[in-house]
């Protein structure tokens, strides 16, 4: 799958093509959503050889079912990733949207509406208030995410003592109703990934988040508002993981503190994100590489799940696939450019 | 405090400028450790007492380590996040080490220890720098390894103990008085204090201020990352050496310390992204850091809001130390990146910059 | 220079201030703080509150302490296979042939010692039944929504039964609900909010536990004595249970609670905040644990400050044992058993058999006092095994728990 790096004196023509092909496959989201077929044949391989069965409808709702929470808080990270910010603060506001949403609602669908509406306020306050620490009070993303993160989690903490709420039960549905073997959340997973693909790849905003990626001071040399772009991204992923939160509420029930730590959505997001191919200084990488990042993280976790590697080594080889995947990209990434 | 005086790169620069920006940079957090240590005494009048404040610089010595080690991977460019899992790793394989040679010496076994941590920093700057691999995801993945491995190899949990004697450097004092731990950090400190002076340091500081300008003086910017990242990797396994011994067998000992540690460094006045900051301000954030925990502790704050609190004063006091500095050389800041090639927005940034880790 | 400075100082103060200020509304009006998302959050934070008031049930706090009197029935060198007030249901509908079971477990992970010496002890008990052929477990590594996916999996799977151990108490609710639906399930360690499950396995509970270590405080501590309450972390309700049964009978018997504070599980926290507490009050006479895994270093808190170490209440991890005996400490050891791990294979047996079974299967709780303290105390075991395991008669002891011999 690696592109070869030397460039052989070829015909012209079939060189144009082969040059054309590598630039397609050095694509880092081409690349994943290929390891990703690549990973689920393998799994369906070594799963089939150990006497399991892979492929079964039941293995395959688990694994769509198990990219939604993460992919819906990835596809955030990607929005802050890609203009050179980054959110650590998204796992305690994960917990804190599932106990918003699940104590508003309190068991009642009358209160459906409220409830949504509440997480994805209390997120774009969140998601405000890290952008404006980011750009306006000037503290690095890495520490005002990390302490906006540690004012979240106070506030938990102080707040509640438990599992808390309880969700309407028409609005449980979303977690549990599926359509064939596809879970219904698969959809809202891909609403959300059209839209942001469409903002990012379609819209000035889009070219904007890019710019500033790529290169803040350039950016705002050619007249790109950077303060409010990265504000704005900040705000998309903050409303990202409220949709997330709701997901989850939907499948717990209630709302729990704990939900969104004891996943550690905040560094699994960025390793997804990663391994989507996003570059993490920004600047290059977008919405369909962090998808098959988290596809290609649910189908590894399925194969362990079939295989029942241990809990521990399976951190282990989860590091490991993390920093292969990312040498492959830095090593393709020179070569194209070598090659070009 | 003139570890940044002069760059090779930026000589002519003129060293009073650099000078002040040094001071510059680090000046809020020693504001800051003033304030703390202002309201420490007035919540416990016998908290400079000299064996409470030796006390204090005992419990503090573990992340002062973290952050020195710490700093010299940021202020070349990088992050070291897998410095948490080091220290957990370390306590729970001494305790192995122990199991299998109940009589080993506790100098074996702390040396044995640094060299591990140092190996497993060599792993994290070659992946980081030959392999350019961004060393937030190096190091997160060595983090998922190396929590994964230790306890894959234990079985869940650490199944051996450690002996008075390798806690003595955590826990026991020198001449009755004087903390082993103390003794450890001033050590270490001074030591990393005169490595900034050397060349080494200048060099490592012109790395992060710009590896391409760095490379074209002359300077070999892999190899001086790479020691940083050893450097920090041997600093994290003797925090675990100090840690293990001040509280003993634990599974969690070093969960979290490598946010607290980053923390601390970009207290102290460093930046992320590499180029600027003094280590003395990294480790008087350390001591920040802990002064503000202990404070926490001693004013009684509802045990829950304390990371409320927490997060508040970090981003405030960062936010004073950025707000100062940033409006009159805005410029300088922005120009830490490699100048760009083209104004393409979606234009790649040079290859060097891909191993930067976010520079936001 | 002087004007940056005061600059910085007011900025400071005011980063301060205004925490002090977050500190000090959140109690009556918690929606002030900095995420406000405007006026519509009130009902969530009124609920909240609520929960606080309703958390502390009495009933279930009176039940509890009425059960640790009684004697359970069942073998009685076999606590895992005894139980308190069964009310027993028939199983017949889940008989099946008794050769080849299929049993599954969704494990909400192995995060701690605690769990990592349950999963061994459930892992040999199944070894000592040949009719189980195949134990298929997932392990959720603390993440609710993998463990509703997990129990989705294995109840398609052809599992003849499912072993449930939540992770968070609620959550899983739904999940569990439908997993009934399709097999027997065995809920056991926390609950859930259904009682569809065939058999719910938990020891006495969480007041029971706090309450013991509290009562024995109020017996050991003069009245008027400071009492240090040591918890590991805010918002787990099995571990507020602990807590609230303890305030109860702190509060009666007139001690006073110096300071509650949090350890996260870490001993150097531990270590430094009883250090800071010794400091700050003097003496502290008595140190409650909501469970006892950083109790060794807070023993070690006070030996370091020089001073005697007060009564204090840990868990059966033999660290604290060991010190405990070695140092003759005024200490004592309610247990949260890690032999429960054992019984819900019993347990899934029986059902598949057809016999009856406890609708709640409620274990003995056991307390380790300085009188059967030596029972629990193991020499060839590591450092942070538990006494209570009653896993020795298992095969693969005590090798496979860590230990020597």
């Amino acid at each position: 799958m690696t592109a070869t790096t030397e460039t052989r004196p070829l015909p012209a023509p079939a060189k144009e093509t082969a040059a054309r092909w590598r630039r397609q496959l050095s694509d880092p989201a081409v690349g994943i959503w290929l390891a990703a077929l690549g990973v689920t044949l393998l799994g369906w391989l070594v799963v089939a050889l150990d006497g399991g069965e892979f492929l079964t409808q039941p293995n395959i709702t688990g694994i769509l079912q198990n990219c939604v929470a993460l992919g819906l808080i990835a596809l955030g990270q990607t929005m802050v990733i890609l203009t050179g910010s980054l959110d650590l603060s998204v796992a305690f506001l994960a917990s804190l949207g599932t106990l918003v949403a699940a104590d508003t609602m309190a068991g009642e669908d009358a209160n459906l509406v409220v409830g949504v509406l509440a997480v994805l306020a209390l997120c774009t306050a969140v998601g405000l208030a890290n952008g404006l620490i980011v750009t306006k009070l000037k503290v690095n993303a890495f520490i005002a995410t990390l302490g906006v993160a540690l004012i979240l989690r106070g506030w938990i903490e102080d707040n509640y003592t438990g599992p808390s709420g309880a969700v309407s039960p028409s609005f449980q549905r979303l977690g549990y109703d599926r359509i064939g073997p596809i879970p219904v959340s698969v959809f809202l997973l891909a609403a959300v990934a059209l839209a942001l693909w469409f903002v990012c790849r379609r819209t000035r905003l889009g070219h904007h988040m890019f710019a500033t990626g790529g290169d803040e001071h350039a950016a705002r040399l050619s007249g790109v508002r950077t303060e409010r772009t990265v504000v704005i991204a900040h705000v998309l992923c903050a409303l990202c993981v409220g949709i997330a939160a709701l997901f989850l509420t939907a499948r717990f029930g209630a709302g729990s503190p704990w939900a969104g730590t004891e996943a550690s959505y905040d560094l699994e997001s960025i390793a997804a994100v990663v391994l989507g191919g996003t570059i993490l200084a920004g600047g290059r990488g977008g919405v369909v590489g962090t998808l098959g990042g988290v596809v290609v993280l649910a189908v590894l976790d399925s194969v362990f799940n079939q295989l029942a590697v241990d809990p521990f080594f399976k951190n282990v080889l989860r590091g490991v696939v993390i920093i292969a995947a990312v040498a492959v990209y830095a090593r393709r990434r020179r070569s194209t450019r070598r090659s070009a | 405090m003139s570890t940044v005086t002069a760059t090779p790169v930026r000589a002519t620069e003129g060293r009073r400028s650099r000078l002040t920006q040094a001071l510059g940079t680090a000046l809020p957090v020693y504001a800051l450790l003033l304030l703390l240590f202002g309201a420490l005494a007035i919540t416990d009048p016998g908290f400079f007492e000299a064996d409470r404040f030796l006390a204090f610089v005992r419990r503090a010595a573990p992340l002062v380590l973290l952050a020195a080690g710490q700093y010299l991977v940021i202020v070349s460019g990088h992050f070291d996040l897998s410095v948490g899992a080091i220290v957990t790793a370390g306590v729970v394989v001494a305790a192995e080490i122990y199991q299998d040679f109940p009589g080993a010496h506790w100098l074996v076994v702390t040396l044995a220890l640094v060299a591990a941590g140092g190996l497993v920093g060599l792993v994290n700057g070659l992946v980081s720098t030959v392999l350019r691999v961004p060393s937030f995801i190096t190091t997160l993945g060595m983090m998922l390894i190396l929590q994964g491995g230790v306890f894959y190899w234990t079985g869940g949990s650490p199944t051996g103990s450690l002996p008075e004697e390798f806690r003595a450097m955590g826990r026991n004092d020198v001449f009755g008085w004087l903390p082993w731990a103390v003794l450890v950090c001033a050590a270490a400190g001074v030591g990393v204090a005169l490595l900034m002076r050397s060349r080494f340091g200048r060099t490592l500081i012109a790395t992060g201020d710009s590896d391409r300008t760095a490379e074209l003086s002359g300077v070999s910017v892999h190899r001086v990352r790479v020691i940083a990242f050893v450097l920090s990797g041997a600093a994290a396994a003797l925090a675990a050496v100090l840690v293990g011994g001040y509280s003993g067998i634990s599974a969690q000992a070093g969960s979290g310390m490598e946010f607290e540690a980053i923390t601390a460094v970009v207290l102290g006045g460093v930046l992320l992204g590499g180029g600027r900051g003094s280590v003395l301000g990294a480790m008087a954030g350390a001591f920040a850091l802990t002064a503000l925990f202990t404070l926490l502790n001693l004013r009684g704050v509802s045990g829950a809001l304390e990371p409320t609190v927490q997060g508040v004063i970090v981003i405030a006091a960062v936010a004073v130390g950025a707000a100062n500095w940033s409006r009159p050389r805005a410029r300088l800041l922005t120009g830490n990146r490699p100048p760009p090639g083209s104004a393409d927005p979606t234009h790649a940034p040079g290859p060097t910059d891909s191993t930067g880790g976010p520079t936001a | 220079m002087r004007s940056p400075i005061r600059r910085r100082l007011t900025l400071a103060v005011s980063a301060v201030l205004s925490a002090a200020l977050i500190t000090s509304c959140s109690s009556d009006s918690p929606a002030d703080g900095p995420p406000d998302p405007a006026g519509s959050e009130q009902p969530a934070d009124g609920d909240a509150d609520a929960d606080d008031a309703e958390f502390f049930e009495e009933d279930e706090y009176a039940r509890q302490l009425a059960l640790t009197e009684e004697t359970p029935e069942g073998p009685e060198d076999r606590p895992w296979e005894q139980m308190l007030r069964p009310e027993l249901v028939n199983t017949e509908e889940y008989a099946i042939p008794d050769e080849e079971i299929h049993l599954c477990f969704s494990n909400a992970g192995v995060f701690n010692p605690w769990r990592q010496v349950g999963m061994t002890t459930m892992r040999a008990e199944v070894a000592e039944h040949p009719e189980i052929t195949e134990f298929t477990v997932l392990d959720a590594e603390g993440k609710d929504d993998k463990q509703i996916s997990d129990i989705q999996n294995l109840s398609n799977q052809d599992c003849d039964l499912l072993i449930v151990s939540p992770n968070t108490t609620a959550t899983l609710t739904p999940a569990v609900e439908e997993a009934c639906q399709k097999l027997p399930v065995i809920v056991f360690d926390r609950g859930v909010n259904t009682d569809c499950a065939v058999t719910f396995i938990h020891p006495i509970g969480g007041y029971a536990y706090g309450a013991a270590a509290a009562d024995f405080l109020v017996e050991e501590v003069d009245s008027g004595g400071k009492i240090l309450a040591l918890r590991i972390s805010p918002g787990v309700d099995v571990l507020e249970n602990r807590w609230s049964a303890a305030e109860i009978a702190l509060e009666e018997a007139g001690l006073e609670v110096a300071d509650v504070e949090f350890t996260e599980g870490d001993p150097a926290v531990t270590k430094s905040i009883v250090t800071d507490a010794i400091q700050r009050h003097g003496s502290i006479d008595g140190v409650w644990m909501d469970s006892g895994a950083t109790a060794v270093a807070a023993i070690e808190a006070f030996e370091d400050a020089g001073v005697d170490v007060p009564p204090i209440s840990g868990e059966d991890q033999q660290d604290f044992l060991q010190a405990w005996a070695e140092n003759d400490l005024t200490a004592i050891a309610p247990g949260y058993p890690t032999f429960q791990w054992r019984t819900p294979v019993i347990a899934a047996l029986q059902v598949l058999r057809g016999e009856e079974v406890p609708g709640e299967w409620v274990l003995p709780q056991p307390v380790i006092t300085s009188e059967n303290r030596d029972d629990y105390l193991r020499e060839e075991m590591p450092p942070l095994h538990y006494g209570l395991c009653g896993c020795e008669d298992l095969p693969g002891y005590p090798q496979d728990w860590g230990g020597r011999g």
